[in-house]
């Protein structure tokens, strides 16, 4: 697919230059360009800390540790092993994610000893109990929305490309995302959810980018606030380490037993 | 009890430990757990009068898990006992090793030496591929509770699939509750007075094999399993002192089996079969059925997921070990609320299409706090004639409430 998107790119980006670029066609651009951008880190590690915070004020944490693998024309591989809250230690979860078609997914329950299949039709469920939805976390493929340039503006003080993203996935929880796109980094600063009835549900907001290996940038921390519950989930990424050299092996069914 | 198995884990150890401790200095400890108390509650009286006559009854669960990871988390050497403490069933109070294992992965292989255990199957209402580990049947009548189980795993990962080898020296006998105890059945079980086909009784090495696969939307396993049953067919006897009692009788058999499950959308189709010979003549037996999940329901976080089995089993009842499961349907529901305290009911009944009698579950959970967890299970039986094989458990429904403390 991200062929088809850079034959695409091919034939149109010589036209703006000659002929007005149309909204969507700006919108598509940038993505693709985003998406270019952030190719070729072939895998990553990392270690995260979910703070749930619901509207009475009290907090409960997750601590988790993910690997990703960087699939070509596909959406990534990812492991997720937990390791706070006790009860659920050693949970791990194996997805192939896919930009169109519901995610493949494995669920390790350690007490049992027990791998599962998993339904994932379901995008766009709360991940663990937080306001991200599985279809906040996965890899942003270019084809998993259409696109709308909205304008260029400044947030806080850095220049933004604001575009709307129409998921084209059936199932997923949103009508729109109004995604505010930094145009040094390629990636966004904010993100708008609207639900399904078009309301806004959640906003997103992405801090302290740091940039690895010369080019590929890492927020630090990532604050979600649903505005309909008065929750908040925040997401501290700590340790983010790039080619591993990870191989399909880190990714199969059996490592899920071995993970830890 | 006997000695053997536990010699033979003190030998894996010893050479886990040895391979161990060249690396010490490299590697990393993790240490972690579950205390829980739990009290069971029975609302009605024993069937028998032999049965005691307890209604509430506690009992206290410790079980810790040492871990040493070393050579880049390449090896890990995992120790976790386990002791349960009961008021009324002395078989309950027990202690098990349920891991106390070495495990080395390499890219394209891994291998398990030591106590360990394995679950292999698709359904939710009966796990009859499930062979590997002998049930820890005082724990809960569920037959999800294992007994640690000495092996020698050797795992191939290949493209085409994983084999999984096991050589499974050192049987374990499956425990049952006291002569006096609640869900002790029809007659109390001799556990000290068992008999098995083979000559080496529990020495008996047994040996099973399994290849596992996924193809796109389909996860299949198939295995083979040759050894000592891990059911046994109870023979009635009677003790000097004139009291009936069942005697374990433990054959050797031989079981292939098929897992099979198809994942699409909000459905997964399951599949369990088995062929097993070695008491009285081969049987099939076979668990099918699907689960549908609505998710978000009435738009909410919660998911509904809808369940549905059906249960075969062509045994001969006057050769091989009894089972309930032989023309049962099964249905269930579960709800996930996917709120931060992950709370999650599951409830579903059981009905035997031939004498009708009825089992009724619910399994509650809910976690307090980062360390806490309370779970309700419910096992009642509201219909079972009293010809039914049920029979013997018709008066022990009971509600089970746990508090569990993780560290």
């Amino acid at each position: 697919m991200r062929k088809w998107f850079l034959l695409i790119l091919l034939l149109t980006l010589p036209l703006p230059e000659v002929l007005a670029e149309t909204p969507e066609e700006k919108g598509l651009a940038i993505a693709v360009e985003a998406d270019r951008r952030d190719t070729g880190w072939l895998d990553q590690q990392s270690d995260l800390l979910m703070i749930l915070r619901n509207k009475h004020g009290e907090e409960s944490t997750r601590a988790l540790r993910i690997r990703t693998k960087e699939v070509e024309g596909d959406g990534d591989k990812s492991l997720t092993v937990f390791d706070t809250p006790r009860d659920v230690k050693g949970t791990a979860l194996l997805s192939y994610t896919h930009a169109l078609k519901p995610d493949d997914q494995w669920l390790y329950l350690p007490a049992l000893k027990r791998v599962k299949r998993i339904t994932s039709a379901n995008k766009s469920g709360p991940f663990v109990g937080s306001e991200f939805a599985y279809e906040d976390l996965t890899s942003q493929e270019v084809e998993k929305y259409r696109y709308k340039w909205l304008r260029d503006e400044t947030l806080g003080g850095r220049e933004v490309f604001t575009v709307e993203q129409y998921p084209v996935y059936k199932h997923s929880g949103y009508t729109r995302r109004i995604v505010w796109i930094d145009k040094k980094m390629y990636r966004p600063l904010k993100i708008e959810f609207y639900d399904r009835k078009n309301a806004l549900l959640k906003t997103l907001t992405f801090l302290h980018y740091q940039s690895y290996l010369d080019q590929y940038w890492r927020p630090d921390r990532m604050d979600m606030v649903n505005h309909q519950t008065g929750k908040h989930t925040a997401l501290l990424w700590a340790n983010y380490r790039f080619k591993n050299g990870f191989t399909d092996r880190t990714f199969d069914r059996n490592s899920l037993k071995r993970a830890r | 009890m006997n000695l053997s198995w536990r010699r033979l884990f003190a030998v894996l150890i010893t050479l886990a430990i040895g391979g161990a401790l060249p690396c010490a200095a490299s590697g990393e400890w993790d240490f972690s757990g579950v205390v829980f108390g739990e009290v069971r509650t029975f609302p009605e009286k024993p069937r028998f009068a032999s049965q005691a006559n307890t209604t509430f009854s506690p009992s206290l669960v410790i079980q810790p898990e040492l871990v040493y990871e070393w050579n880049d988390r390449r090896d890990r050497v995992t120790i976790e006992p386990f002791l349960r403490l009961d008021a009324h069933d002395d078989h309950r109070t027990h202690a098990d090793l349920r891991e106390a294992s070495w495990l080395h992965q390499a890219d394209d292989w891994d291998l398990v030496v030591g106590i360990s255990k394995v679950f292999w199957g698709v359904t939710e209402s009966r796990h009859l591929v499930d062979i590997i580990n002998q049930t820890d049947q005082v724990e809960d009548i569920d037959i999800e509770d294992k007994l640690g189980q000495p092996m020698v795993n050797l795992n191939l990962i290949q493209d085409w699939g994983t084999v999984s080898l096991f050589v499974l020296p050192g049987f374990r006998e499956r425990t049952f509750p006291d002569d006096d105890a609640r869900l002790r059945g029809l007659l109390p079980v001799d556990v000290n007075h068992p008999s098995f086909e083979s000559d080496a009784e529990g020495l008996h090495v047994d040996y099973a094999a399994r290849w596992a696969h996924t193809v796109d939307e389909w996860d299949i396993g198939v295995a083979h399993f040759y050894g000592t049953t891990r059911q046994p067919f109870f023979r009635r006897s009677t003790r000097p002192s004139g009291q009936m009692v069942f005697i374990p009788r433990y054959d050797l058999i031989h079981q292939t089996s098929l897992d099979l499950q198809y994942t699409t959308g909000a459905w997964l189709w399951k599949l369990e079969a088995i062929v097993r010979s070695g008491h009285g003549d081969p049987f099939f037996a076979s668990v099918a059925g699907f689960e549908y999940t609505f998710f978000q329901i009435f738009e909410s976080t919660a998911d509904l997921g809808v369940l549905a089995e059906y249960q075969y089993d062509g045994r001969d009842l006057g050769a091989a070990p009894f089972t309930l499961n032989d023309d049962d349907f099964f249905i269930g529901a579960r709800v996930t609320l996917n709120d931060e305290q992950d709370t999650a009911l599951l409830a579903g009944t059981i009905i035997d299409r031939n004498v009708g009698s009825v089992l009724l579950f619910v399994e509650a959970e809910r976690r307090l706090s980062g360390h806490w967890k309370l779970e309700v299970e419910s096992r009642l039986f509201p219909y079972v004639p009293y010809d039914d094989l049920a029979a013997g458990f018709r008066n022990d429904g009971f509600i089970t409430t746990r508090l569990s403390y993780f560290f």
